[in-house]
This record gives C-alpha cells, sequence and structure tokens, in this order.
C-alpha cells in the first residue's frame, strides 16, 4: 500500500507536478534501445584491460612492459610512468572529498599497490583476447609488506604503514610520527558528562559493520576517443559528466575545454560512479594509440578495484531520564577509509545524532586507511553506519524505559528550530510527521507471532544542492527541449520535464529532457547527495521563468504594450490590467512568429542551488528469525519519509523501496570476505549476497510532504535517506524476535544461530 | 580451444580419450562456462554432449525411471511422473541456480563438477540413484555416491563420461524430501543439503531409511548411521533426534565464506529432522 | 615465456541461427559466449552483461523456449537453434504488454536489470498465464535488480499477466 500524505499543498494547483507519467526516457529502457557505458563500439576501436596487484600492500620493485609491447596486435601500454605526480590536495567533491595525489595512484599504483585489485598497469589491443594476452606478459616485480585490514589493528602503533608520509589531521598535538589516521573530527554541543550525570539510564554498545558494494548491476564501462591534436572525446557510464571531464583532465594534464565527456545511461550508481578508474586509463591509452579504446570492469574487478563504503567500529552511549528525555549522548566512530584517506567518517559523525533533539551531544570520529579498496560515496554515505548504531541504543533504552519505541522518539525528535550538533538550525523537517504516520500505519499493529519480531528506526540525510546549469530551448513548433546536466539514475528526467511543464504551463509531452555532454552546459555537479530533483529542479524552474520573461516580452512586443501588462498563465500570455483587450496568446504561436520578433526563444540558469533540505525516514519492519537455523526473513516492510514535494511520486518510492531492500541486504548478508593474505574471497554476485527478488516482501511506502521552503516547489532530495534507517529497524526487529541485541553486521544465519545457542546455553546453567 | 559436438557416445568417448585430461565435457555449461571465463580451466576442446541421444530425457518402464544425463532440469522438474515418484529428487535438482540455470543445469553436470555442495547429489544418494557411465570399455553401472572422490575430482576414468542416471521405481509407502540452507531464498550454494528417501510398512513403522548429506565434507556422503536411526520407528521424537546426531556426527565441514564449521554441522541434524519429516508425511501419504 | 610475436587467431566457427524470428548467420570462436556473440558481433546491445557468471540474469535470453543466461551458452551452440532477445520483444511499434506494465508501474530506475527481467516474465508467462506473487518472486530470483527494491517489478508483471489474461 502506497501512500502520499499531503501537508500544506493549500497555496498552489498544480497540474502536472504529483502525477505519475511515463518517463521520456522509458521505452528506450523496456526495448534495449538505451544505451548503457558499454553499449558503444567506435570505429577503429581497442579494447583496454587493467593488470592488478595480486597483493593486498607490496611494493612495486619493477615492471617490464616489453614483452607486452611486442605482441602482435597490442598498441598502447601504460604504467604510473605516464601520469605526471601530483601534490597532496583536496579538493571538495559534493559529500566526499578528493586528493588528487590520492587519485593519481588509485587509478594507477606507483610506489606501492596498497590493495588486492590495484590497478599497476593496463593495455590496449585488438581484441579482448589479445589484451587479454598482453596482460600475462607482463612482469611486475613486488616486494610483498605486511597488510592491515581492521580499524583497530591499523590504528595500533606496530601496523604496517600504508602511507609513509601521513600524519593525523585534527590532533592536538600535532602527532610526531606518522600513522594509518587520516583524520580525526570532533562535533560537540553542551556538557555530556553533566548531561549523563542527569540520567536514569545510561546503555552503551560497542558496534561493528563490515563494508559493502554499492552493487550496481552495469560494471563501470567508458569508450575514450583522443586525436592527434589532443582533443578528446570521452562516453562513460558515470554519475557526473563533469567531475569525470575535470578529474581527467587534471591526471592528464588536459585543458579542460579540449576533453568533452558524454554520461552515457547509467545502469546504477549510489554513489559509487562519483569517481574514475578506467576513464583516465582509457584516455591515455588512446592518446598514445590513436584510436579509440573502450574498457570495461569484470564483476570481479568491480568488487576488488571499486566501491565500496567503510566497514567501522563504532561505540555509543545515550542516557535518558525515567520519563524519556534523552539527557545526553556519545559517539566514537572508527571508518575504513580503504587505501587512500577520505572515509566518509564525518558525515557519519554529523548524522548520527541529527534525528534528535539533544542538550549535551558529542561525537568523534576516525578516518583511517586499511589494505582495502578505496571508498567511494554510497548512498548516505557514512549516515547508515553511525545511525545503524544510535538507533540500536535508542531502541534499546526504549525498551528500558518501557516506552514504545515510536513514542521515545517523538519525545525527542528534533524538528523545525532545533539545532544539530553539527551547527545548524533546521528549518521545517519532517520526521514527527514520519514517526506518527508510522504510528497510524496499520503494519504497525499487525500481531506477532511466535519468533517474530518487530522493529523501527529512523534516519536522517542532510541532501545537498551545488552547481548546477540547465537550458530550455523553444522550438518553432512550440515544443521545448530541456537540457540537464546531471546524469538521470533513477527518472529525474521526469520529474524535470514535469518541473518545466508545469512552470511554462504546457503538457508534459511537449518537453523533451535529455542529458547534456560537457559541452552543451556550463558545470554541473554531479548526480548525487539526493540533489538532481532538488537543484536541477531548481535550475529547469528559473530557465523555464527566464523563457516565460521572454515570451512575455515578445507578446508586448506583438501586442505593443508594456511588458508588465503580459501575464503568463496556462501556456498563454494575458494583457492584464486594462492594457488591450486581446485573446490569450499561447505558447506555440509566440514559438512560431519568434523568428521575426526578435530571435529563438531560449532559457538558461546556470546557479549554485542552495538550502537544500534534510530529508527524514522513518521504517518499520516486522521480522521472522527461525531458532534452529538463524535465518532471518523479513515478513513486512514500511517506509515513511519526508519528501518535501514528491514531484513524481512513484519515483519517490522507487527510491524508498530499493533504498531499503539495499538496507536489508547490508543488515542480513552482505560483506566483504578476505582471506588471511588480503584477498577478497567473494568477488561475484554468487557469495557477495544482495537481496534477490524472492528473499523480500512489498515494501510499503508513505510520502510525507513537508515542503522546503527554500526550493520554489518545496523539494527535497529522497534518494539517500532510504538506506539510513533499515540496518537499525531490523537489528531492533531481531532483537524484539529474540531477545539478543545484534551489533555486528551482517546479521547473517551463523552469527544469528551463535548467539541464539549462546543465549540457551546461559539461560539452561 | 576447439568446440566438438558429437552425435554419439562412441565418438565422444573417442574425443575425450584423444585429449586425454585436455577435454572437457560440455553439458549445461553453468559451471563449466564460468571455470572458463575466470580461466579456472582451458580445455583443448570442449566435447558437447547435447547432441547424443542418450544424454537427453525421461524414460520410465516398471522398474523405474532412466535419465540423460545432460537433461536439463527444467525438464526434469515438469516431467509429471518422475515428479510423482521422485519429489525429493526433483526438489533438489529444482533448486539448482535461478531459473534462467535449471534450463541448462543437468544432473550429470551437478554431479561431475564435483561440488561438494552440489545440490542433486545428497538427494540422489538418499534416492539410491545408479549412474550410468560411458568409456573405451563399455558402460559400467555405478552407485552415483562413488562417482566424486573429492572436491573437483572423481572416480571417472580416461576417455569415461556419465550418460544418465537410473532411479528405481519407488516402493509403495515410500518418500523422499531435499532441504538446504542457504542465506538467501535462492541463487545461494547450499551451507548444508539434506536428502533423505524412506519406506514404510503398512503399520507406518520405518523400514527403509537413507540420508545424503552435501557440504559438510569433501563430498557428499551417504550417512547410514543416520538412516539407521530411523528405521523401526515411526520417526517419533526420540529416532528423530537419534537421526540429527548421527548426521551431524558424520560432518567434516570447514570454516568458509559460506558457513562455519559449529554452524554446518548443527544445522546439518536440524536439517536431517526436517527433511526426514517431509519425506515421512509423503510416504505416508503414499499409501497403495 | 616467450611469448612475444605468437599471438594465435583462433579459428572461427560458421553458426547459422534464428533471433527474433530473422535468420542470422555468425562467426564466432568457440569461447566466445552468446551474449558476446549478440553484443559484439550482432550489435544487439540491449542483453547486459552484469557478471559473466550467470549470477544477475541481466543477459536473459530465450533459447527454443527455455530461459537462459545468454553469458552461460557458447555462441556455437545457437547453431540451429532459436533466439529470443529484447529487441524482439515489441510487436513494431506496439509494446508487449509486460513492457507498457513496466512503464506505467515505474519498474524501472536505471533500466540496466530491465531487459532481461522482461525476458523472464514473458517467459514464466508463457508458462504460467496467473502466478502468484510468490511464484513471480521466486521465478525472477535469477534477475538483480539494485534499484526498485523489486516492489513495482513484481506489481508489473502480476498486472500484466491479468491484462494478458484478459481481465
Amino acid at each position: 500500500m502506497n501512500d502520499v500524505t499531503m501537508k500544506g499543498l493549500g497555496e498552489r494547483m498544480w497540474k502536472v507536478v504529483g502525477t505519475r507519467p511515463v518517463r521520456p526516457d522509458g521505452v528506450d529502457k523496456v526495448t534495449g534501445r538505451a544505451k548503457f557505458g558499454a553499449d558503444l563500439n567506435l570505429p577503429n576501436m581497442l579494447i583496454g584491460k587493467v593488470l592488478r596487484s595480486p597483493h593486498a600492500h607490496a611494493r612495486i620493485k619493477s615492471i617490464d612492459t616489453s614483452k607486452a609491447q611486442a605482441l602482435p596486435g597490442v598498441k598502447a601500454v601504460v604504467t604510473s610512468a605516464d601520469f605526471s605526480d601530483l601534490p597532496s590536495e583536496f579538493i571538495p567533491a559534493g559529500e566526499m572529498m578528493v586528493n588528487f595525489r590520492d587519485m593519481t595512484r588509485n587509478v594507477m599504483a606507483r610506489e606501492k599497490a596498497l590493495y588486492e585489485g590495484h590497478a599497476v598497469a593496463a593495455v590496449a589491443a585488438i581484441s579482448e583476447a589479445v589484451a587479454a594476452q598482453a596482460l600475462k606478459l607482463i612482469e611486475v616485480e613486488y616486494e610483498v609488506l605486511p597488510h592491515v585490514m581492521d580499524v583497530a589493528q591499523a590504528m595500533q602503533p606496530d601496523a604496517p604503514l600504508l602511507h609513509e608520509s601521513m600524519y593525523t589531521i585534527g590532533m592536538e598535538p600535532k602527532p610526531e610520527k606518522p600513522s594509518n589516521v587520516a583524520k580525526r573530527v570532533e562535533f560537540a554541543l553542551g556538557d555530556v558528562a553533566a548531561g549523563f550525570a542527569k540520567a536514569d539510564v545510561v546503555i552503551e554498545r560497542e558496534f561493528t559493520t563490515q563494508p559493502v558494494h554499492q552493487g550496481y548491476i552495469e560494471p563501470h564501462a567508458c569508450v575514450a576517443s583522443v586525436s592527434e591534436d589532443g582533443q578528446a572525446e570521452l562516453w562513460c557510464s558515470t554519475q557526473g559528466q563533469f567531475i569525470v571531464r575535470n578529474f581527467c583532465a587534471k591526471l592528464l594534464g588536459m585543458e579542460l575545454s579540449r576533453l568533452r565527456v558524454t554520461a552515457s545511461e547509467i545502469g546504477g550508481g549510489f554513489g559509487g560512479k562519483t569517481v574514475v578508474y578506467l576513464e583516465p586509463l582509457a584516455l591515455v591509452l588512446s592518446r598514445k594509440a590513436a584510436q579509440p579504446v573502450k574498457m570495461v570492469m569484470s564483476r570481479t574487478e568491480v568488487f576488488k578495484a571499486s566501491g565500496p563504503t567503510s566497514g567501522a567500529r563504532i561505540w555509543v552511549k545515550i542516557g535518558a531520564t525515567r520519563d524519556g528525555r534523552i539527557t545526553a549522548a556519545e559517539a566514537l566512530l572508527k571508518y575504513q577509509a580503504g587505501a587512500f584517506q577520505g572515509s566518509p567518517v564525518q558525515p557519519g559523525c554529523m548524522c548520527a545524532f541529527a534525528p534528535y533533539d539533544l542538550e549535551n551531544v558529542k561525537v568523534v570520529g576516525f578516518d583511517v586507511v586499511v589494505n582495502r579498496p578505496k571508498v567511494a560515496a554510497y548512498r548516505a554515505p557514512g549516515g547508515p553506519i553511525s545511525e545503524f548504531a544510535v538507533e540500536s541504543v535508542i531502541d534499546e533504552l526504549a525498551g528500558r524505559l518501557n516506552l514504545d519505541p515510536i513514542e521515545f522518539r517523538l519525545k525527542n525528535a528534533a524538528k523545525e528550530g532545533t539545532k544539530a550538533a553539527y551547527g545548524p538550525k533546521f528549518g521545517p523537517i519532517g520526521l514527527v510527521q514520519t514517526l506518527e504516520a508510522a504510528r497510524a500505519h496499520r503494519n504497525y499493529g499487525v500481531p506477532l507471532k511466535a519468533n517474530q519480531g518487530r522493529g523501527v528506526a529512523s534516519g536522517f540525510w542532510f541532501n545537498i544542492g551545488g552547481e548546477t546549469c540547465a537550458a530550455l530551448n523553444l522550438t518553432e513548433d512550440g515544443s521545448v527541449t530541456l537540457v540537464a546536466g546531471t546524469p538521470d539514475i533513477g527518472g529525474s528526467r521526469a520529474s524535470l520535464a514535469m518541473m518545466a511543464a508545469e512552470e511554462l504551463g504546457i503538457a508534459l509531452d511537449k518537453v523533451r529532457p535529455i542529458i547534456g555532454d560537457t559541452s552543451a552546459l556550463g558545470y554541473n555537479f554531479l548526480t548525487g547527495g539526493s540533489r538532481v530533483t532538488f537543484s536541477s529542479g531548481m535550475a529547469v524552474i528559473e530557465a523555464a521563468r527566464e523563457m516565460i520573461r521572454r515570451l512575455r516580452e515578445r507578446a508586448a512586443k506583438i501586442w505593443e504594450i508594456p511588458l508588465d501588462s503580459v501575464a503568463w498563465e496556462d501556456g498563454h500570455a494575458r494583457a492584464v490590467g486594462g492594457a488591450k483587450q486581446v485573446a490569450p496568446m499561447p505558447l506555440a504561436e509566440i514559438a512560431k512568429t519568434a523568428g521575426k520578433t526578435g530571435g529563438p526563444i531560449v532559457g538558461y540558469a546556470a546557479i549554485n542551488a542552495q538550502g537544500a533540505g534534510p530529508s527524514l525516514a522513518t521504517h518499520v519492519v516486522d521480522v521472522e528469525v527461525d531458532p534452529e537455523t538463524g535465518k532471518v526473513t523479513v515478513l513486512r516492510y514500511l517506509a515513511v519519509q519526508d519528501a518535501g514535494r514528491a514531484v513524481h511520486p512513484s519515483y519517490v518510492e522507487g527510491q524508498m523501496q530499493g533504498g531499503a531492500v539495499q538496507g536489508i541486504g547490508w543488515a542480513l548478508n552482505e560483506e566483504y570476505i578476505y582471506d588471511k593474505n588480503g584477498r577478497m574471497e567473494n568477488p561475484g554476485f554468487l557469495d557477495y549476497r544482495i537481496p534477490v527478488c524472492s528473499d523480500v516482501p512489498m515494501i510499503d511506502t508513505v510520502i510525507v510532504e513537508v515542503p522546503n521552503p527554500r526550493h520554489p516547489y518545496g523539494v527535497r532530495g529522497v534518494g539517500e535517506t532510504p538506506i539510513v534507517p533499515p540496518m537499525g529497524a531490523i537489528a531492533n526487529a531481531v532483537a524484539n524476535a529474540t531477545g539478543i541485541r545484534f551489533t555486528d553486521l551482517p546479521m547473517s544465519p551463523p552469527r544469528v544461530l551463535k548467539a541464539i545457542d549462546e543465549k540457551h546455553a546461559a539461560t539452561s546453567k | 580451444m576447439d568446440y566438438r559436438a558429437p552425435a554419439s557416445v562412441k565418438e565422444a568417448v573417442e574425443l575425450l580419450a584423444l585429449h586425454d585430461g585436455r577435454a572437457h565435457v560440455l553439458a549445461g555449461g553453468t559451471d563449466l562456462l564460468v571455470k572458463l571465463r575466470g580461466g579456472f580451466v582451458a580445455p583443448q576442446v570442449v566435447v558437447d554432449v547435447k547432441a547424443i541421444p542418450q544424454l537427453r530425457g525421461i524414460e520410465s518402464d516398471a522398474r523405474g525411471f532412466r535419465i540423460g544425463a545432460a537433461t536439463s532440469c527444467a525438464e526434469l522438474a515438469e516431467h509429471a511422473a518422475f515428479s510423482a515418484a521422485w519429489p525429493g529428487v526433483v526438489e533438489a535438482l529444482h533448486l539448482i541456480g535461478s531459473t534462467q540455470i535449471q534450463g541448462r543445469a543437468s544432473a550429470g553436470g551437478n554431479l561431475c563438477n564435483a561440488s561438494p555442495a552440489a545440490d542433486s547429489v545428497p538427494a540422489m544418494i538418499a534416492a539410491g540413484a545408479i549412474c550410468q557411465v560411458a568409456g573405451p570399455a563399455g558402460e559400467r553401472e555405478v552407485p552415483v555416491e562413488k562417482i566424486v572422490t573429492g572436491p573437483g575430482r572423481t572416480s571417472l576414468a580416461r576417455g569415461e563420461f556419465v550418460v544418465g542416471f537410473r532411479l528405481p521405481k519407488p516402493p509403495p509407502r515410500s518418500g523422499d524430501a531435499y532441504l538446504r540452507l542457504i542465506p538467501r531464498t535462492e541463487m545461494d550454494i547450499a551451507v548444508v543439503g539434506v536428502g533423505v528417501s524412506l519406506a514404510l510398512d503398512d503399520k507406518g513403522v520405518c523400514t527403509h531409511a537413507r540420508v545424503g548429506l552435501g557440504a559438510v565434507a569433501p563430498t557428499a556422503l551417504l550417512v547410514e548411521a543416520a538412516g539407521k536411526a530411523l528405521i523401526g520407528t515411526r520417526l517419533d521424537a526420540p529416532a528423530l533426534a537419534a537421526l540429527a546426531a548421527a548426521t551431524s556426527a558424520v560432518c567434516k565441514p570447514i570454516d568458509d565464506k559460506r558457513g562455519t564449521i559449529a554452524y554446518r554441522i548443527k544445522v546439518a541434524g536440524v536439517l536431517a529432522r526436517r527433511t526426514a519429516a517431509i519425506a515421512f508425511d509423503r510416504a505416508r501419504a503414499r499409501n497403495p | 615465456m616467450d611469448g612475444t610475436r605468437k599471438f594465435k587467431v583462433a579459428t572461427k566457427h560458421h553458426v547459422t541461427t534464428t533471433i527474433n524470428g530473422d535468420p542470422a548467420e555468425f562467426l564466432c570462436t568457440p569461447e566466445q559466449t552468446l551474449l558476446d556473440v549478440l553484443r559484439d558481433v550482432l550489435y544487439l546491445t540491449g542483453s547486459k552483461e552484469g557478471c559473466a557468471s550467470g549470477d544477475c540474469g541481466a543477459c536473459s535470453v530465450i533459447l527454443d523456449g527455455r530461459l537462459v543466461c545468454s553469458c552461460l551458452v557458447l555462441g556455437v551452440e545457437a547453431e540451429g537453434r532459436d533466439v529470443e532477445t529484447i529487441e524482439g520483444m515489441a510487436n513494431g511499434d506496439e509494446l508487449h504488454p509486460l513492457q507498457q506494465k513496466f512503464l506505467e508501474h515505474a519498474a524501472l530506475q536505471c533500466g540496466i536489470c530491465t531487459p532481461g527481467f522482461l525476458v523472464a516474465a514473458k517467459a514464466l508467462l508463457a508458462r504460467n498465464p496467473d502466478p502468484t506473487e510468490t511464484e513471480v518472486r521466486y521465478w525472477l530470483a535469477g534477475n538483480l535488480c539494485r534499484c526498485t527494491g523489486y516492489d513495482k517489478i513484481v506489481r508489473a508483471v502480476l498486472d500484466a499477466a491479468a491484462e494478458m489474461r484478459g481481465n
């Protein structure tokens, strides 16, 4: 059952927004016509492949590519020698930071290979078979070094060092010795010691989570073509063609305008396609070979060399009074960054207690490098990890206080005006509304049977805005092309076209949206941070308003009246204020004569979108635990979320449902498994177990709408928040079913059965 | 690599013998193609046996059933008489992979891939299936539990391959069942798999029982002690407990990415109990 | 090992087959899978490679009426067979009811798994015109989707089945 709860919608009669039309790119995607990363083939195209380190940590003593070079059919071989070294320089990349010194080393290992799967060389050849044979002819001499995989071990003073020159940032005094700890961050409000002193009940627990992969079904893929004069074209599956352009240009020392990047259709990203892996290699290979080069990762490469998000160790302590008011909360988070610094520990710290109105909070986080692939953003990066731990303790506290878990959250819920530990005061936010809607939903009252349990968890994510451009071009027949610069990963062409149609007052089928390449628009930050419907939507609305102003100008000119005597309503120019008695002029008519009234009519917006609204959610899940096998089955699932304004409710629900199911995987089965040599044992969909269709029930949704006052239509982002609550909700449901608090993810059958057996052994003694 | 699709058993045997050790039999290909792509095997020749009439289809007579080794699991599961006779074998075959895999995977391939966790093997062992092996010296028949000798290893000699299986006609008041434990509901390799086949006398007392056990030792096992625990009982609680204990006792599993030693040993007993209960219900429902 | 200057080009097989009702022929090496052939030789790129190991279902095709992963079929095995891919699902400019229902139910987000799901669902409804939700879920368990949580896909299949039955 999917519901939309309308709140504060009295101000405008929406015509298009809030409806559920077929998406404009839909037919291409149901017929196999849509072109994804690996679907492009160019004449004279070579195939590129990557040689990867079999070692988790090894010094690269030498690489001999001569035999590979000499193999007939091989057109180019590259190593780190083909890339200039770059100084350490942090660049904000939305929700994550990037450092070009690290990036150039991640795309191609220089001094050391820092994880199994780290690229050490690449070849381009006339066929995949020749390229594969060439890889076997490359001789790499490694000095294998001790490796470290876990944050606790990596933080030990005698741990193997990944980067000999890395000193912890954010420590006072500045450390004298290098370590694997890249950064310490702290966020605090009030006085936690005083707060805990006032508490009647205090619970503290330690948690672990494992790295999980974004698990997009489309492996990374690109086609690069560099011509002899240095102009380059790149086609790739990415969440941001502009950031790919900028990263690759920096790594290759190119001028930005000489590299044109086209985003293919993208087969899932979830944050994992916000960085570059193959793209700079394909460009360098193509530059060397002077032929187009296609590169596609295998699924094994995707697991070993891209993604995942951090595994972590978390400690959480929360105190509350007998009547259910939280007096203090504290957390310590240690996140794996992978081989290079830059885990999402900072957003993890900021989110940890964000759903709650607290006087005394302290959160400390550590960013720790280990011999695993460098983490990439994954849907609300950092948030699900810390909030899993916090929501577990919140649930346990509610139980200890004999309070309904929703009631306990309502007593402490953040609302408009609440000051968050990470700084700002919230504007209107919808946590209370999601809690109330969850409590009112029929799922919350379904009676449970033996071995079944119900769990609740809430979740928070900031959402972001950022640099965005959009263009609307009015054609001579009155239809409109819309050019956006943010790849459409889950239906944004629909939502953007809907906003354009709404604003212009024309039928949706008169708007044809496309995603432009990097030469079509000014800079666009990527599709991420749940920003597209918010930011590109804001740009589209602004572009539409500019187009409307021009349409009014033309009407004023035709009617020979002042501009302010022309209004725009329902797709028509109308003379107002008694200036002239004329019939309203439809957009199509103005379009037809545009050439004579001043030339083509366009609308363009180039903005830095500000005012993204946090989106909060509450999930309720029912599970059944088989007490003899430890297997957890999800029986019912309800996701409630504040969308601000649901432009296309079906795709908002889709985000909520998809995030919930990714969270189910994270909670129950997904994990990276390594052998003692630091080699991944489950680099495939067989043993990296993402949920399949028969694993899950229907995912019920309720969309709550608390409009974001800083977006013209009230839009908040919705894409990321849905993955925040599931792990806590499921852990709480399993605790409710078994009486056992699970603090380690995943709650896989062996782990659950072990805990059940230990509990029986303890009680029977 | 070369690809050959012989039309007769004789031709296939000759090809296999000629390329001894460097030839691979291709049935459904659901394991072989993954190994080829991953570079785990590099045969000189792939011998596709699906064009050999003897390797395809299901036949039945008064003695029982004969299934061609390369018959797809989907075809086997769709065969009404076979499904009615050996529901446990069919449910095991039906658990091998997705719908897509079902369209290709075969009982012969599942056996000869020699994975300790093959789903069909414990059920076939419990059912007393006989394997028909063709080779340079002609055909021989071997109990199915004698084929696999270790992970990835079989007792098949040079030039030999499995051409089919014989399953007896199930006696009156008999039933079989197969259960496995996987972390998800589909698409996983068994962490433990148990097949049970049993028969009852007219008073409902168990007169015959075979228990096949998978994924807890280097090969699937015939657990004779587990079968004995049921014989002479009506599968009451003590008998089922004895069955579980006997099953757990023979487990020699490893800790791996799919499960721990302790987990596999415990769950083997649990599944043996549950599987036997299903087989028992089927046997009682199958009154002559 | 002296591997230089010794690359041997594999002998190709000539294969005659039927694809989406039309006669087709192609050359392929014995190593090439049917998926490789569809995508790289015939440029039918609607079938996707998500894993190359039969675990994701994005390459699903119907081979002689049976749903299979084309990544687990050799190209040479297509000789004399009948192959149906996503490109043959619509009838001219008329979408198959499943395609239409996937659009109406918003049963796709990124769309990479969509061709595989559609082909698999078509094979299901050919065998079982009135499946339960559970039957749909188990039949489609070999098709991974990471975006939708499967909810809207299952609804679209059930709705298409009802429409195809004439309800």
